[in-house]
């Protein structure tokens, strides 16, 4: 079994629609959106019979109000400035902001009172749902949440599981854009990594460090360049910029008008205008990276 | 007047968004200072070519232990919530890459053999653009902890009235951390419906740290309303739109500024000003 | 001697967890008597750690040697500072794994062969 990573750096350049083209060309594999912050896989992919389960991680920090002296050591020693001071009826109390909350227990262990509450935190959900093109796992965080790099590692490996329960030989994984915690969770270990970039200056800056975060983590690279017709100096200047590194450009997608309306349809560009230029250039795609899938070496872990 | 550039989903136009603010309060005679707080992938400076002073490393602390001193007792990997000390019969081992600088095991030590180091996050640069103030942060490739490295960013400002910060995309930590503190935030969509996916999880994050927000539709198309529709049934402002063109579309590909590059987008830029000064006076 | 092996399941008659900090069980063998206790895995659930924390609990269990299917460099770390030999790569029944062991079919681990999780 396989798993391909569709990730950007810069957000935005469409890592959520190519990965629902390569769904509807692909045959069988399972899908996973690790993008759990702002999940939009689902919308393309008519997802249906969803089996949510809550994400629980971590703890948050409660002050029992009844039982705290209002000494205000937890003010003191948090270092995540997760305790408001609130003066009410002319006396200073202390709460706990459970967004700016670490769950670190500082607070809870220090409190002279024994007067703060250190229950499980439910951060947000993960489940399984059915699509036209097999299996999705997603997930979602509560919104102001944090641990999404554990509901990410969580969502890979339902998703594999799901892959080896169906017999299926590829999992197509939809990333969350930037470089940090989460994207760190998505790629490693992964057998290759799809970076969907566009003709932008932006773009191309933030490929550059998407690459070697995934250089840092050994993990081979493939590059698309989306709406490449949309500034066609700049595409020649990224698939330059790749042939210098030794990264193979596996497609170029010319920049489609309909793609926002496939989109509304909550259909992919690929079965809303099959005959379009970008639907075209996008199953040429396909044909690499599933070459470039069968040569990838089978990493550790 | 602080203003948080944010959006759920990224490339919005989010950047695009705080740049050409930016430089339309600046263009107003009112002094401004941008924030790039898209630690991850820090943008604004292609399009404003700032003069940025050196870059100064950002860090956290992490414990260190003493094995000296070190009794192995154990407190210190039973405060840390994190996995990041690992107390084993002849020797305690810090992971500072999971650890959160909560400071839980140095004040708990009993024998004072844990001191404290920094692990560097990235770097910060201060400058200016012209008479526009600037601060970037750089996120090190490989380092997973941002929400200290934007709060650095946003620290560095000092005395401009009127404050843009350019936040990253999501939900979570790093966007909570550039929109807290924020007068307003300026949630930039598309009219797709990822973007408005995207956008009704920002609002619920706007008004969850009870700030004010109001709406720009970028990249519009003539006759698609669902924005529009979405935020009358929300009760928001279209504060400004953008429309889609393969000619701004260029424009900002090449690091241009589109209040520079189309009229019409420059006094909507203008009147987005006038909208942002008239909430101020009210507030 | 002790061995800790890591379970899907709490008897060893369950399979061998192929995770090592978010294995299921940790089941430890005492080679002399001939016994077999089972330990919950506390940090299977961590937010993030599951094998620092898992590498403290083998230690303090006096196990020197560690049977699991893989180990992430985290937990290689803490497991070769603590002195627990690793044999990765192992499959089929606890039971099974411990009589591979005993037959010196497992190959010691010298390096982490585990993905790093965050």
């Amino acid at each position: 079994m396989k798993e391909l990573v569709v990730l950007s750096g810069k957000g935005g350049t469409g890592k959520t629609s190519v990965t629902a083209a390569l769904a509807a060309l692909g045959a069988g594999e399972v899908l996973a959106d690790c993008d759990v912050d702002a999940a939009n896989l689902h919308l393309v992919l008519g997802t249906h019979g969803e089996a949510a389960h809550p994400f629980v991680s971590g703890h948050t920090a409660v002050i029992r109000t009844d039982d705290c002296s209002d000494c205000g050591e937890c003010a003191r020693l948090c270092r995540f400035d997760a305790i408001l001071a609130e003066t009410v009826a002319g006396r200073i109390r202390f709460r706990v902001d459970p967004i700016a909350c670490e769950g670190c227990g500082v607070c809870v262990h220090f409190c002279p009172s024994g007067a703060i509450d250190f229950p499980s935190s439910t951060c947000g959900w993960w489940g399984t749902s059915r699509t036209r093109f097999g299996a999705l796992i997603h997930a979602a965080l509560d919104v102001g949440a944090e641990n999404s790099g554990k509901l990410v590692t969580l969502v890979r490996e339902q998703a594999r599981k799901a892959a080896t329960a169906a017999g299926a030989d590829l999992v197509l994984v939809d990333g969350p854009p930037g470089i940090g915690c989460p994207v760190t969770a998505s790629l490693t270990g992964a057998d290759l990594v799809l970076l969907v970039t566009e003709p932008s200056l932006p773009a191309l800056h933030d490929l550059g460090r998407i690459r070697e975060l995934a250089r840092h983590f050994a993990v081979p690279v493939v590059v698309c360049i989306n709406k490449c017709d949309l500034n066609p100096r700049l595409s020649d200047r990224i698939a330059e910029f790749c042939r210098d590194q030794g990264i193979p450009v596996v497609g170029r997608i010319p920049f489609d008008p309909l793609a926002g309306d496939a989109q509304i349809a909550g259909v992919s560009l690929v079965e809303f205008a099959p005959e379009s230029p970008a639907a075209a250039a996008l199953a040429a795609m396909w044909e690499d990276i599933r070459g470039a899938l069968a040569t990838a070496p089978q990493p550790k872990g | 007047m602080r203003i948080a550039v944010a959006s759920g989903k990224g490339g919005t136009g989010k950047t695009t968004v705080a740049v050409n603010l930016a430089v339309t309060v600046a263009r107003s005679g009112r002094q401004v200072h941008l924030c790039d707080c898209d630690v991850e992938e820090p943008n604004a400076a292609i399009y404003l070519d700032p003069q940025l002073g050196p870059a100064v490393p950002v860090s956290t602390p992490i414990p260190v232990v003493d094995n000296d001193l070190c009794n192995h007792c154990g407190q210190c990997a039973a405060i840390c919530e994190f996995n990041a000390i690992a107390c084993l019969p002849r020797q305690t081992l810090v992971f500072p890459d999971l650890c959160h600088s909560c400071s839980g095991c140095w004040l708990v030590c009993p024998e004072q053999a844990i001191t404290q180091a920094d692990r560097v996050l990235g770097e910060v640069s201060v400058g200016s653009a012209g008479s526009i103030g600037f601060t970037q942060g750089v996120l090190r490739i490989g380092e997973t902890v941002v929400p200290p490295l934007i709060h650095t960013v946003k620290a560095t400002v000092r005395g401009a009235p009127w404050v843009i910060l350019d936040a990253p995309p999501g939900t979570t930590c790093p966007a909570v951390e550039a929109l807290r503190g924020a007068d307003f935030a300026l949630l930039v969509t598309e009219p797709t419906p990822f973007g408005l996916h995207d956008l009704d999880l920002a609002v619920k994050l706007a008004r969850g740290l009870d700030i004010p927000c109001g709406i720009v539709e970028n990249r519009a198309i003539p006759g698609r309303d669902i924005v529009d529709r979405y935020c009358a049934e929300m009760d928001l402002p279209v504060l400004a739109r953008i429309p889609f063109t393969r000619d701004l579309a260029a424009v900002g590909s090449e690091g241009g500024l589109l209040v520079d590059a189309d009229a019409d987008v420059a006094a909507a830029f203008t009147q987005l000003l006038d909208e942002l000064v008239g909430l101020e006076a009210r507030a | 001697m002790k061995l800790v092996i890591t379970a899907q399941g709490p008897n060893p008659e369950d399979p061998v967890d192929p995770r090592f900090g978010r294995a299921a069980y940790h089941i430890l063998f005492d080679d002399k008597a001939g016994t077999f206790t089972t330990l919950e895995n506390q940090g299977k659930d961590a937010a993030q750690g599951a094998g620092v924390q898992a590498a403290q609990t083998i230690a303090a269990s006096g196990a020197e040697i560690l049977l699991t299917g893989h180990c992430g460099p985290k937990a290689f770390q803490a497991l070769n500072a603590a002195g627990v030999s690793i044999f990765s790569g192992v499959e089929g029944r606890v039971l099974d794994a411990v009589q591979a062991w005993r037959d010196g079919r497992l190959e010691e681990l010298n390096s982490p062969d585990g993905t790093p999780r965050h």
